[in-house]
């Protein structure tokens, strides 16, 4: 050994040395990590901790034009589950699959949403009974990581009676949650399926706010009062309709149970939707927070359609309608005048070429002015105006009518109307193929039939501009600036002409005359379109007072074979939205 | 009357102010938010802590002459109780397939190891100190390398990589402080190097030259050059196929160690969330108790090997500076005793019970940064633990007992 004092001093000042640098080293690593880079290292502790528990919004109430409530919140209650990983979800699924009566299918479903964003608490049940709650409450502690929120749950008090424009609510799915659109979403959200619910869906959706829970590491929640302050959601501020909801529920009593088919009802001076309605209808309220499989069959399976929307979706050719888009456009193109007569009268049809086209009444209606060939809608006088015009003015006229568009409504399903293209000729070889048509399409279009077929809120969109002096306004069912456009232009003495022969259709003789409406004077026009093979559907179109129109009503009533039926309901919503008595029982008529 | 009993108020000082920390942050890692078998062991590390202390008494009522005596008995004694573990060992923890506790039917009762780690100090300078000079050459160094070597290898068996650590750092350490030269020192540790460098063709080719080198100057015996050429080479060879020998937790533990991202939710969490708590406490901590990352469970063994990362999270960088502070004055302490002792094997027992403390400190409070892999190596007087609180208090009292024989003892001052 070499323990001269020397060596063992020099040994001893190389050691404290090697101490210092260890000591230093150390120091330095902990300067770096604590002072240095301190900020970073606080981030990941309280995300480690600081468990966000979404808290979602009420959306917007949707009012009635009176301030009655189309759609407001109650308090439901949600189930979700938070967990680190697929298996651990797996698992407490299993556990509580029993208590919540979970399908295969909602257990997957939960995957799903927890794959897609595994930090948020996974939806289980959207909007769980109160049973279902009470028994999970009992037993909180054996679930730490369940979540339940009392959360605002979507409700229509009128149901069936709005769901044609207010849509529904429902769970955002997978390809939603793929769309631009929905980037702002996640799953496990409610957002707009249809209607209002869908077009407003920004406006009522409210912001979601945020609750956060302490958790441990293996993430249950330890602490009653929150880390950190909430941030509380903010209710969307409300949507103000044009919706008349007592003539809405008026309009929906007159279709019934048995009735099925479309009405519309504008203010023609706003375009403001006072009533919009699809028989049969749905439950909206069974959507929420996830419908039953079986009652969601059973929509789909039922033959009448009821998740087809017969206002805006459903495509019928206009029939007699249409006639006065015939007038209108022969009037503007200088070809007709408002007395005169056509040179063939009426004796039941009209010889075009081989063919022979009949007038809806076989006995025939003899000569009639413009006004008599509208208030009996005769269809001899329509052919021979219709070959007046000339078929490229006539689809360039109808497609000034906006007959080939949508009418704007804010509803997200509208349908575009079929109607041949200004490129009438092609148009035409495209639909039948060259030759394979022939001039003859003009006796058809002229009448409301053919290449035409038209939404019920299309029509009466076009009767806006019929009822003031050629201004088509666009059907709006939420409160906001008129947006009116004129779509034709004639005198005025033209304007109230057109006004009083419609205003024939109803009175002594006319096709709608049985739903004349005491002490006020009904416009309108009664239409049947074809229907292969089954029953036509029956159209009425009009509105009233005639001389200051205050509402327009277009009603589809399917299979209803002609307009007179379809005229009666049109003329009872007129009659309450009017609060006048209408007349009594119908006559049998045609259109 | 204190005076006697009391030989050296700044070792004293140092090693019970950081025993008092360190029973308090085990009282700390106690308090989670859903209370574990942790929250009452502050109270068992007191009474560990007491009767450590106790020990220490005792040994300063001896002499060094007595524990020279003591030393080949008490090494063979532990090397017989470490024997024990491979036959009739238990794991615990987080190293629960090891078998590095004795224990009777489900009452553990101490792991030989910790003894082991003094007595092997004891044993090695009773070895290094009979000789009249430092050793020489690789040959000279038979003895000191057997008397490490023993124990070592059934550490290694336990398997214990962590203590076997501490068992390297404390032979060279010891060597060094007998005289060894650098340069043996170098060649001695190159079989080691090699090891670490296989596993890059390149590196390990550049270290071969140096060695070489090295062989050429220090001018070894012809016999140890040739042997120590081929134990580089073997261990070069060995290297990889000693990493598929490693059991999987020991791989993953070495591979988060270079990369901790690289498994964040199993092997890696454990430094993750070390690195969170302690960055997390920034300089002056959560507060004492209030760590979140050690009350909602998200630090692994908040009261063992992870202690000083309660300490990081609650008192801070401040904090962390005050205990590295104190070990750091600790250890200049006990080196300036070894440089007064009385006689060599003193000396050597001081500065050899150094460097096993020291070691420790390096590589636990390392491992909370991830600047040394996971090895499960205690904390002195931090981490919970009896045998180790045991052990710690059992080298403070032979220090006490050197530094009072020591010369120039009337100098000492704090």
């Amino acid at each position: 050994m070499s323990f001269h004092p020397n060596d063992i001093s020099r040994r001893a000042g190389i050691s404290k040395i090697a101490l210092c640098v260890g000591f230093v080293l150390l120091v330095g690593a902990f300067f770096n990590t604590q002072v240095l880079h301190h900020q970073k290292y606080v981030m990941q502790s309280e995300e480690n901790r600081l468990r966000p528990i979404p808290l979602p919004a009420p959306r917007g109430i949707i009012y009635d034009r009176n301030g009655l409530v189309i759609a407001e919140n109650l308090p439901g209650y949600s189930v979700s589950i938070t967990a680190q990983n697929v298996d651990s979800l797996r698992a407490s699924l299993a556990r509580l699959a029993s208590t919540l009566q979970l399908s295969n299918d909602q257990v997957e479903a939960a995957v799903r949403r927890f794959r897609r964003a595994p930090t948020r608490p996974t939806v289980v049940l959207a909007d769980a009974s109160i049973d279902v709650i009470s028994v999970l409450e009992e037993h909180r502690l054996d679930y730490p990581r369940l979540v339940i929120q009392s959360v605002p749950k979507r409700y229509y008090p009128d149901a069936q009676a709005v769901a044609s424009f207010v849509g529904y609510t429902g769970e955002i799915t997978e390809s939603e949650l793929n769309s631009p659109q929905y980037d702002a979403y996640k799953p496990g959200q409610q957002i707009g399926k249809g209607g209002l619910e869908k077009q407003y869906e920004k406006q009522l959706r409210g912001r979601e706010g945020v609750r956060f829970d302490e958790v441990d590491a293996r993430g249950r929640p330890v602490r009653g009062d929150g880390p950190r302050p909430d941030l509380t959601p903010e209710g969307a501020p409300p949507l103000y309709t044009n919706i008349d909801l007592d003539l809405q529920r008026f309009a929906v009593g007159v279709f019934g149970d048995s009735l099925q088919g479309g009405v519309v009802a504008l203010d023609p001076n706003t375009g403001g939707v006072l009533a919009l309605y699809s028989a049969p209808s749905f439950d909206p309220n069974k959507f929420t927070g996830g419908i039953p499989a079986e009652y969601y069959k059973q929509l789909l399976t039922d033959e009448r359609r009821p998740l087809l929307n017969k206002a805006v979706q459903g495509r019928y050719p206009p029939g007699s309608t249409f006639k006065l888009a015939t007038a209108v456009t022969g009037i503007t193109n200088g070809v007709v005048g408002l007395n005169d007569h056509m040179p063939v009268s009426c004796s039941g049809g009209y010889q075009y070429g081989s063919r022979y086209f009949r007038c809806w009444d076989k006995r025939g209606h003899g000569s009639l002015s413009l006004y008599g060939a509208v208030k009996h809608s005769c269809d001899v006088y329509f052919y021979q105006l219709g070959l007046r015009i000339g078929l490229n003015k006539l689809v360039a006229g109808g497609i000034s009518l906006s007959m080939r568009e949508r009418s704007g409504i804010d509803l997200p399903e509208e349908k575009r109307p079929d109607f041949p293209s200004i490129d009438v000729k092609s148009y035409y070889n495209k639909k039948f193929g060259a030759g394979r048509w022939s001039n003859a399409e003009t006796l058809n279009l002229s009448i409301g039939q053919g290449a035409n077929s038209q939404t019920v809120v299309n029509m009466a969109k076009f009767y806006t501009a019929l009822a003031t002096d050629g201004h088509a306004a666009q059907p709006m069912i939420v409160k906001g600036t008129p947006v009116r456009k004129p779509i034709f232009h004639l005198t005025s003495v033209q304007d109230s002409a057109i006004r009083a022969a419609l205003a024939g259709v109803v009175e002594a003789g006319g096709t709608a005359a049985a739903s004349a409406i005491q002490g006020v004077v009904l416009a309108g026009k009664t239409g049947t379109a074809q229907n292969a093979g089954k029953a036509d559907h029956g159209w009425f179109v009009g509105f009233a007072p005639a001389d200051k129109p205050k509402i327009v009503v277009a009603v589809l009533l399917e299979f209803g074979e002609h307009g007179s039926r379809a005229a009666h309901i049109a003329s009872s919503i007129i009659a309450h939205y009017l609060k006048i008595q209408p007349a009594a029982d119908a006559l049998e008529t045609g259109g | 009357m204190l005076r006697r009993i009391v030989s050296d108020y700044p070792l004293l000082i140092a090693a019970s102010l950081l025993s008092l920390f360190g029973v308090a942050m085990v009282y700390s890692a106690g308090q989670t938010d859903t209370p574990t078998y942790v929250a009452t062991m502050y109270r068992s590390q007191m009474v560990w802590t007491i009767a450590g202390v106790l020990i220490a008494y005792g040994v300063t009522r001896s002499s060094v002459r007595f524990i020279e005596w003591m030393t080949v008995p008490l090494y063979l004694l532990s090397i017989v109780l470490l024997g024990l573990t491979l036959v009739i060992g238990k794991g615990a923890g987080t190293a629960a397939s090891t078998k590095s506790w004795l224990a009777i039917g489900s009452h553990r009762l101490g792991q030989p190891s910790e003894i082991a780690k003094v007595t092997v100090v004891l044993m090695l300078a009773r070895v290094l100190a009979s000789r009249r000079d430092a050793p020489r050459s690789l040959l000279d160094l038979w003895k000191p390398a057997l008397v490490v070597g023993i124990p070592w290898v059934i550490i290694m068996l336990q398997p214990d990589l962590g203590t076997g650590i501490v068992f390297i750092g404390i032979f060279f350490g010891m060597l060094y402080w007998s005289g060894v030269s650098w340069p043996l020192l170098i060649l001695l540790g190159s079989p080691a190097v090699s090891l670490v460098l296989s596993f890059s063709t390149g590196l390990w080719g550049a270290w071969f030259f140096i060695l070489v080198a090295l062989v050429l100057w220090y001018r070894p015996y012809l016999v140890e050059g040739i042997v120590l050429m081929m134990a580089n080479v073997a261990t070069g060879v060995v290297a990889p196929l000693l990493w598929e020998k490693l059991a999987p937790y020991q791989q993953n533990r070495l591979k988060v160690f270079l990369d901790p991202s690289a498994d964040p939710r199993a092997s890696g969490y454990h430094v993750i969330q070390s690195k969170v708590a302690i960055g997390s406490g920034g300089i002056f901590g959560k507060g004492f108790t209030l760590g979140t990352q050690k009350r909602l469970a998200f630090l692994p063994e908040q009261h063992t090997d992870f202690i000083f990362s309660v300490v990081g999270e609650e008192v801070g960088f401040i904090g962390v500076t005050v205990a590295l502070t104190l070990f750091l004055w600790l250890f200049f302490r006990i080196t300036q005793i070894s440089q007064r002792a009385n006689d060599s094997y003193s000396s050597l027992v001081a500065f050899g019970l150094m460097t096993s403390w020291f070691v420790h400190v390096l590589v636990n409070v390392g491992m909370t940064l991830n600047l040394m892999p996971i090895t499960g190596i205690p904390l002195p007087f931090f981490s919970y633990g009896g045998s180790f609180m045991l052990a710690c208090w059992l080298g403070v009292g032979v220090l006490m007992r050197i530094s009072g024989e020591g010369r120039g003892r009337t100098k000492i001052r704090a």
